[in-house]
């Protein structure tokens, strides 16, 4: 193996890919081999980095330079003074990198500096397409220790003991479940990784697959050597051709190298695995569902007993974790299972990833320990709220969650505060919503997204939350009373209390948790007609100031609606049932007479 | 294949040696080339790759090869420095690929500077003209 004097690491996750990383890469490829540096410096795309709001990057070694926001016309001016002059390129440096004159090393930049990386140990470390790469950093390593030093009943005992719990959403202790499917009787039995992710705006699952499929292999080989299966499936959105993509390079590399199929390690532990993909339905996610749309079946939840660690697929006992969930066994099985404790809190023990997202400056893929506060993962983590704005509160758990208020940050977040304070922690999204934000709005909009989602198959979330996304909309547009209010309320209990499945007893929970937290402007929009933050269209009004207006005429001109009156040199005045808030009118006046009032 | 644990370590040591360049710096030995216009017409490239392949020859651990651009000494370019942890740098000037060798080996190697090549045997050298 021929040794590189220096490394080029191009992100290759999600949102550097969106941002053109592959053009890049392939700048990088031709700009070297341009300057003839093909055996000198060697080109890697990673996952996900995390920073991915100043994504595109790139990452040069040994300097370990980070530069940000990279572009395609960039390469050229790396390669030639970075990488043949030895000159770093400081203009295109994040700029938190560089200090003194010296680069700082990523753990000590703000963003990294409170999060621990355990699941996304490899994420944007390695090439997720050289399985020789994820070895190097102990891969493999731990399916090796447990296949020759471990019986099954200590490998689950080393995870009932590390108190990993599940990162899908529901928190469900992982060593326990282990165990119920090891018990359950019969010799056919299924590992199934859950990677559908159906939750808006979430992405962790995603990109542990695309920057690190391998640790997501192992565990599943790990779990099927614990339950005594031979057979594990990845239940992946085919809206992921990244991930699946990668996945499959993974498992055929895996299989090459003797880590999957049969006599593994030279042991006689056979597992494989394949892939199958799903068409995104959000509630293909839910695990019966979702075992019903591998065998081939519409995806439709059945009742729960029994659960799939007794009855799963094909009826067989089916062992069922998320992608994050499996990444962290790996690391718990080398480490030992006293270290895996020894983070987080009292009952939710390690790290959880969040795909921060919404009005913060730094929006990427964090991992932090579990009680990392809400005020240091938006603070300090995410760098604060744009524009000088005000924080309000962030959502996470997705269309299953709800609130955290402005007044609750210093919440040490893990699964049983955020249950306490009416959302969850789910599989990860957290979306941070400065004062702009309606949250009458947020509400509806998870809601819309339950309503499009709901499989039809029982009639409280069919039927009731079309209703609760009716009485929303009532209220948004301006037509809301305080009895809407009411049925409201009324509704989201009985729904919660009568769905089947996961999917309706959580579609409450947004309007619930805003409800406690923000009742105030819900009220506001029924009683006064007015929207607090100014976000609902229908609730504003364009006013006129009339010791601004010179009487010029110009924004009746413009008036699409025709809404503005007035005669020349006297103050115009607009038309409020005629006014459709188009906003034209504060745009062409010459005065800024006219502006918008919540 | 891989057939047993051993042959897995082994895999993980070999491939671990190719990453040890993504180590963040600052922790082993750092030996910075200086690549600026004059250093790459002087000779710095041959005498950088030079490093690089003796490196790998002895499979030396914790070494980087760093590139900076000007350092200010033109005529003593292609100019090298060793920086090696809670030890004074050490400069050497007028470096050929012959003279790397015995850097690496005396030098990283052994942990003992090879002086006649360093910058303060050569400023003697000139003053003593
Ligand atoms: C409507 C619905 C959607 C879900 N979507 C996901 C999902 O996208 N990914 C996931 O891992 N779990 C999802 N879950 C939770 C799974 O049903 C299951 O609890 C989880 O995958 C178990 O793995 P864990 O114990 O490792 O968390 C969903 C649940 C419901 C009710
Ligand atoms: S609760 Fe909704 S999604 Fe779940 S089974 Fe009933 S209709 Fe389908
Ligand atoms: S454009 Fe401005 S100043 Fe002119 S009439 Fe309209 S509001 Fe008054
Ligand atoms: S907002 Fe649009 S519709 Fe309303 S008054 Fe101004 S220009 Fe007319
Ligand atoms: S996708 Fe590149 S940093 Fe996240
Ligand atoms: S360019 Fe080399 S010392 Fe000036």
């Amino acid at each position: 193996m021929p040794l590189y004097r220096a490394h080029v690491l191009v992100c290759g996750g999600t949102g550097c890919t969106s941002g053109g990383s592959d053009k890049i890469y392939d700048a990088f490829l031709k700009e070297i081999e341009n300057f003839n540096l093909k055996d000198e410096v060697q080109v890697i795309r990673t996952g996900c980095f995390g920073l991915c709001a100043e994504g595109p990057i790139v990452i040069v070694y040994p300097e370990g330079a980070f530069y940000s926001k990279v572009a395609d016309s960039d390469v050229k001016e790396i390669v030639e003074e970075h990488l043949l002059k030895g000159r770093i390129v400081k203009r295109l440096l994040y700029k938190e990198s560089l200090e003194e004159g010296q680069i700082k090393s990523l753990n000590e930049v703000k963003f990294y500096k409170k999060q621990m990386r355990i699941a996304l140990r490899n994420c944007g470390v390695i090439n997720p397409e050289n399985i020789e790469e994820y070895i190097a950093y102990d891969g493999y390593k731990a399916l090796a220790k447990v296949l020759t030093e471990m019986t099954p009943e200590q490998v689950i005992d080393w995870v009932k003991r590390s108190g990993l719990r599940g990162r899908g959403g529901g928190g469900f202790p992982t060593g326990l479940k282990w165990e119920f499917a090891a018990k359950a009787p019969g010799d056919v039995k299924y590992v199934v990784c859950n990677a559908d992710e159906g939750d808006p705006g979430a992405y962790m699952d995603r990109s542990i697959l695309e920057g690190d499929p391998h640790s997501v292999i192992e565990a599943m080989a790990i779990a099927g050597y614990a339950i005594g299966s031979k057979q594990g499936y990845v239940y992946v959105r085919a809206e992921y051709p990244l991930a699946v993509k990668r996945l499959e390079i993974a498992i055929n590399q895996a299989r090459e190298y003797g880590l999957l199929g049969k006599n593994i390690l030279g042991t006689d532990f056979e597992f494989d695995i394949e892939i199958r993909l799903g068409a995104g339905a959000f509630v293909c996610g839910e695990e019966t569902a979702l075992m019903t749309s591998i065998e081939g079946h519409r995806g439709e939840p059945r009742p729960r007993p029994p659960f799939p660690a007794v009855k799963g697929l094909w009826s067989k006992p089916t062992l069922l974790n998320n992608v994050e969930t499996y990444a962290n066994i790996p690391v718990i099985i080398l480490k030992g299972p006293e270290w895996f404790a020894s983070i987080g809190t009292e009952k939710s023990k390690g790290t959880k990833v969040f795909a921060l997202v919404g009005k913060v400056n730094n929006t990427g893929l964090i991992e932090v320990p579990m009680g990392t506060t809400v005020r240091e993962i938006v603070e300090d983590i995410g760098g604060g709220i744009p524009g000088g704005k005000k924080f309000k509160a962030v959502q996470t758990g997705g269309p299953s969650g709800g609130c955290i208020p402005a007044s609750l940050m210093d919440t040490p977040i893990d699964f049983d505060s955020l249950t306490a304070l009416g959302t969850m922690m789910g599989s990860g999204g957290m979306i941070v919503m400065d004062e702009d934000t309606c949250m009458v709005d947020i509400a509806k909009f998870f809601l819309e997204f339950t309503v499009d989602e709901s499989c039809g198959k029982c009639p409280p979330c069919r039927i009731g939350t079309r209703r609760m996304l009716e009485i929303l909309q009532k209220i948004t547009s301006g037509n809301g009373t305080e009895e809407d209010l009411e049925k409201l309320e009324e509704l989201a209990y009985s729904i919660k209390d009568s769905a089947l499945c996961g999917l309706g007893q959580t579609a409450p929970n947004p309007v619930l948790s805003t409800l406690r937290y923000f009742r105030d402007e819900y009220e506001a929009h029924v009683k006064e007609k007015r929207c607090p933050a100014g976000a609902c269209k229908a609730l504003l009004r364009i006013v006129i100031d009339k010791d601004l207006c010179k009487g010029c005429g110009i924004c009746a001109k413009n008036c699409p609606a025709n809404a503005i009156t007035g005669q020349i040199k006297k103050p115009f005045e607009i038309d409020q049932t005629k006014c459709i808030k188009c906003g034209v009118c504060i745009e062409k006046c010459p005065f800024k007479a006219i502006s918008k009032k919540a | 294949m891989i057939k047993s644990i051993q042959e897995l370590e082994e895999i993980r040591k070999k491939a671990l040696e190719e990453l040890e360049f993504r180590k963040q710096q600052g922790e082993g030995i750092r030996i910075v080339v200086g690549m600026a216009t004059c250093g790459i017409a002087a000779g710095a490239r041959p005498v950088m790759l030079k490093f690089v392949e003796e490196i790998q020859k002895r499979n030396l651990k914790n070494v980087t090869v760093v590139q900076t651009g000007c350092i200010g000494l033109c005529k003593y370019e292609p100019i090298v420095e060793v920086y090696e942890p809670n030890k004074e740098k050490v400069t050497y000037v007028k470096m050929t690929p012959e003279k790397v060798s015995k850097v690496v080996a005396e030098h990283i190697v052994n942990g003992k500077p090879v002086y006649e090549y360093t910058i303060g045997y050569e400023e003697n050298k000139e003053a003593n003209k």
